[in-house]
């Protein structure tokens, strides 16, 4: 079976992954901590979000935020982009009815020592103007069509 | 931020714990599709490694989780038999916040590095481990200190799947 897969030379520091925007829900936020096996309250109980914690609404949790950034990077890079590592900051949260704006772009790109291709990103997902979490997140990528990282592991696997 | 003296000193006990491995234990069950579909139905995440066998056989040699749900697997059930009070994940953290007399606390950053891949059927362990303490800080939100605790992930097989590192501010308002 032939699936599309994006290649490491294909890719330049500077280079601008495809704009993402989705409209949040209470739906959106009670599935994924739900999906995240995460039962806390100010995800899922407006009552205790507004009068215990003083937000404003419910919001999203940290483990659907990152399933948020795996989503972004892997639309950019197909089935055969292998992330490496994430590190993403919470600055301020995701509301129902928030219109969430996910953008990448990519910082840099390298070889390491086993021969593995990385690319490094840079993404953010904002409210209008509000940045909500930024993510640095490093993705290995095939070097050609006969390269997959997936294959890789022990030595070979230096995220 | 600013350095503070404004918080009680770190009791030795804890110092001793640095580095140490704590509350190791099995997520209670094996990683199931149930939950990879609800996760990527939860983002609309249509990689179809997750949704079509022979993609998974072709490119991870069969079907495997997402790896940012390596959390999932060690979130403890909201209710168990015998249990007598809810229990929560990152029991080293909220030790902490009681042990170091810092009633509030944020996780200001996360990272997490992704090893080999958790497949369905794998039975996750998991270890928590405070790996540093900081000298009193003030910030925004108040006085208090950063800590950093690593959750280390492995298979049935001893295998690393992965690790989540947070960092906390543990503060007085």
């Amino acid at each position: 079976m032939t699936t599309p897969k994006l290649v490491h030379g294909s890719v330049s520091e500077g280079d601008e992954l495809p704009p993402l925007d989705h409209d949040v829900t209470a739906t959106t936020v009670v599935l994924g901590a739900l999906a995240s096996r995460d039962w806390r309250p100010m995800h899922h109980d407006y009552d205790f979000a507004v009068n215990r914690n003083g937000t404003q609404d419910i919001f999203l949790n940290t483990p659907n935020l990152a399933a948020w950034f795996e989503r972004y990077i892997t639309d950019w890079t197909g089935p055969t982009g292998r992330l490496g590592k994430m590190t993403f900051r919470m600055r301020d949260s995701v509301f129902p009815n928030d219109t969430m704006s996910v953008r990448g772009t990519v910082t840099g790109t390298d070889v390491d020592a086993a021969g593995c291709g990385w690319v490094d990103l840079d993404i953010t997902i904002a409210v209008g103007d509000r940045v909500c979490t930024t993510c640095a997140a490093r993705v290995a990528l095939p070097a050609d069509d006969t390269d997959n990282p997936w294959r890789r592991s022990g030595d070979a696997w230096n995220p | 931020m600013t350095e503070t003296t404004d918080v009680p000193s770190i009791p030795d006990e804890v110092l001793a714990r640095i580095d140490e491995i704590q509350y190791e234990g099995s997520a209670g069950f094996p990683v199931e599709q149930g939950y990879i579909w609800t996760t990527c139905a939860s983002v609309e995440n249509g990689n179809p490694l997750f949704w079509d066998r022979e993609v998974a056989d072709e490119i991870t040699g069969g079907p495997i989780a997402p790896p940012t749900m390596l959390s999932v697997w060690f979130r403890p059930h909201h209710w168990q038999p015998g249990a007598t009070e809810n229990l929560v994940p990152l029991q080293v953290h909220f030790d902490l916040k009681e042990q170091l007399d810092l009633p509030e606390a944020i996780i200001s950053e996360n990272t997490n590095t992704f090893h080999e891949p958790v497949r369905i059927g794998d039975v996750v362990t998991s270890r928590q481990r405070l790996r540093s303490i900081s000298e009193p800080k003030t910030t925004k939100l108040g006085t208090g200190r950063f800590w950093v605790i690593d959750v280390e992930y492995v298979n049935q097989h001893g295998v690393l799947l992965g690790v989540e590192s947070y960092t906390a501010f543990g503060y007085r308002r």
